[in-house]
């Protein structure tokens, strides 16, 4: 890291962040041990295990399709070998698609502990229930001890969505975040901010940015891309309700959605469960399925994007929101940054940060991304949020295709 | 920088509009770059005023960067909207569009 950087609040504290460190060099910033159901129709048996573990660090995922996805793989694969992962328990029915030895191998291979509970060959639910239970129990029992070793911010990965937004969202919270990432990729962290079918009509904008012309024309396909998909969908970025609002374009619209990228350059796109490259710096990602228009909208809600991020290594999510928001998320902290000062008013037990004193005039966007970086900071060090306080861990992952990123996508630098 | 109503925010110190930041009655009286003038219609939270004479053709700027052109001139302290601006990208939907025709 530049220690001789600008000084800035409390940067006297940034190296002091503590991670736990795992075989791949990668540290976490939580101990979680996954309980993941392989089907649907081992949920039930997957959520009664996590019931009774009855742990904050016992969290639940899985992928309900009974037909198998190589994205689902992929995304398993790397959710279940994410630093705040300490070990996992695979629940299978028996018959479905998922490919779980594979599943099993790439995380036994990490040194973390793995089990797969097949419900059809342990004796049904109970049975599995109360083998799980005894299994992760002791697990976590296990990996609760693991030391944690000294980590800098420069190994942070930290992502940003938008959900719930109103008029409020492009004029507060979302400048306060890109304030905050610009800080955090001076700093050497990693960020990621995405949305690619919500940044139709910024993406010459966008492309300027770009750290090459080349990455630059493929985030420009790659948000021609998204038009496409959601037009075939039906369904235009730019809604009635949009100009109620105050928003004249659709360019304007999604320069509100954009802010929260900040300023600085964009360093290469990365898809669903791919790593950006060591060294830091801004990175879209490119969440549009590729080929041609199946499985339906690329995300159903927030969660399906936020489980993409935490792939991609994301250790917490900036959720920015102005009619209010609550989801938090398995594996990975939601810090949440509240647009609208009535709606923080009306919801302070969920909201975080309260970028909505920027439009009382009590904070400029810069002293609230001040204000997020420390939260940042301070999540981090092991301070729980809001959202995992009250006990958020949704989750969410659907079908979807992608081919592999193109050459141009991660430049060298 | 001149002063201006704190009910209306510069997001970027090159925009040509104030984002409103919450419901301000028409005929209030306001502070916009230092003059007083009167609001002519209710501006609602979101919503943007022209911070100064705006030529029609002219790129209406937010957050620093281009949101689409002026249609006719729009005069200081001038609600801006669709009536008064369009996209420069592909033209903005509305409820009452015909469909095939935007």
């Amino acid at each position: 890291m530049n220690t001789d950087a600008a000084p800035a609040l409390r940067d006297d504290l940034d190296d002091n962040l503590r991670g736990y460190l795992r075989s791949d060099g990668r540290k976490g910033i939580r101990n979680v041990v996954l309980v993941a159901y392989l089907v649907e129709c081992a949920h039930h048996v997957a959520r009664h295990i996590v019931s009774r573990a009855d742990h904050p660090d016992v969290q639940l995922i899985g992928f309900p399709g009974c037909y198998p996805n190589d994205y689902a793989l992929k995304l398993m694969k790397r959710l279940c070998t994410h630093p705040n992962v300490a070990g996992t328990l695979l629940v299978s029915l028996g018959c479905e698609g998922f490919n779980r030895d594979a599943l099993s191998a790439e995380i036994a291979a990490t040194g973390r502990p793995v089990k797969s509970l097949v419900i059809q060959d342990s004796g049904g639910t109970r049975t599995t229930i109360d083998e799980g239970v005894r299994w992760t129990r002791e697990t976590h029992r296990q990996v609760s001890n693991i030391e944690r070793v000294p980590m800098a911010v420069d190994e942070l990965v930290v992502a940003t969505i938008c959900g719930g937004s109103d008029g409020t969202s492009g004029i507060s919270a979302n400048p306060a975040v890109g304030h905050c990432f610009d800080r955090l990729v001076a700093a050497g962290a990693t960020c990621i901010f995405e949305e690619t079918g919500e940044l139709i009509g910024c993406e010459q904008i966008m492309a300027e940015r770009a750290i090459t012309p080349e990455l630059g024309r493929e985030i420009q396909a790659c948000v021609d891309k998204a038009a496409r998909y959601y037009s075939t969908l039906g369904y235009g970025s730019f809604a009635p309700g949009n100009a109620d609002g105050g928003l004249s374009t659709i360019e304007e619209k999604s320069l509100g959605a954009y802010m929260k990228s900040g300023a600085s350059p964009i360093s290469g796109i990365i898809k669903p469960g791919d790593f950006a490259p060591a060294g830091g710096g801004l990175y879209l990602m490119d969440v549009v399925p590729d080929g041609e228009v199946r499985f339906g909208f690329p995300n159903i809600s927030d969660n399906a994007e936020i489980v993409e991020m935490i792939a991609s290594g994301a250790h917490m999510t900036l959720f920015t929101t102005g009619r209010g928001s609550v989801v938090g998320s398995a594996i990975s902290p939601v810090i949440k940054v509240c647009a609208n000062p009535d709606t923080y008013a009306r919801m302070a037990e969920d909201m975080d940060i309260n970028a909505g004193r920027i439009l009382r005039g009590e904070a400029s966007p810069d002293e609230v991304g001040e204000e997020i970086y420390r939260k940042v900071i301070d999540i981090a060090r092991g301070e729980t949020s809001k959202s995992e306080d009250l006990g958020h861990q949704e989750f969410i992952l659907t079908y979807k295709y992608f081919d592999a990123l193109g050459p141009a996508c991660l430049p060298r630098r | 920088m001149s002063k201006s109503d704190k009910r209306l925010l510069l997001l970027h110190e090159k925009d040509n509009v104030l984002v409103c930041c919450q419901t301000i009655p028409a005929a209030t009286e306001l502070w916009i770059e230092g003059q007083a003038t009167v609001l002519s219609t209710q501006l609602e939270l979101g919503h943007k005023l022209a911070r100064r004479d705006i030529a029609a053709g002219e790129k209406i700027t937010r957050y620093g960067l281009p949101i689409g052109s002026a249609t006719q001139t729009i005069a200081y302290g001038q609600h801006v909207h669709t009536h008064n601006m369009k996209s420069d990208y592909l033209a903005s939907h509305h409820r009452n569009a015909v469909e095939g025709r935007i």
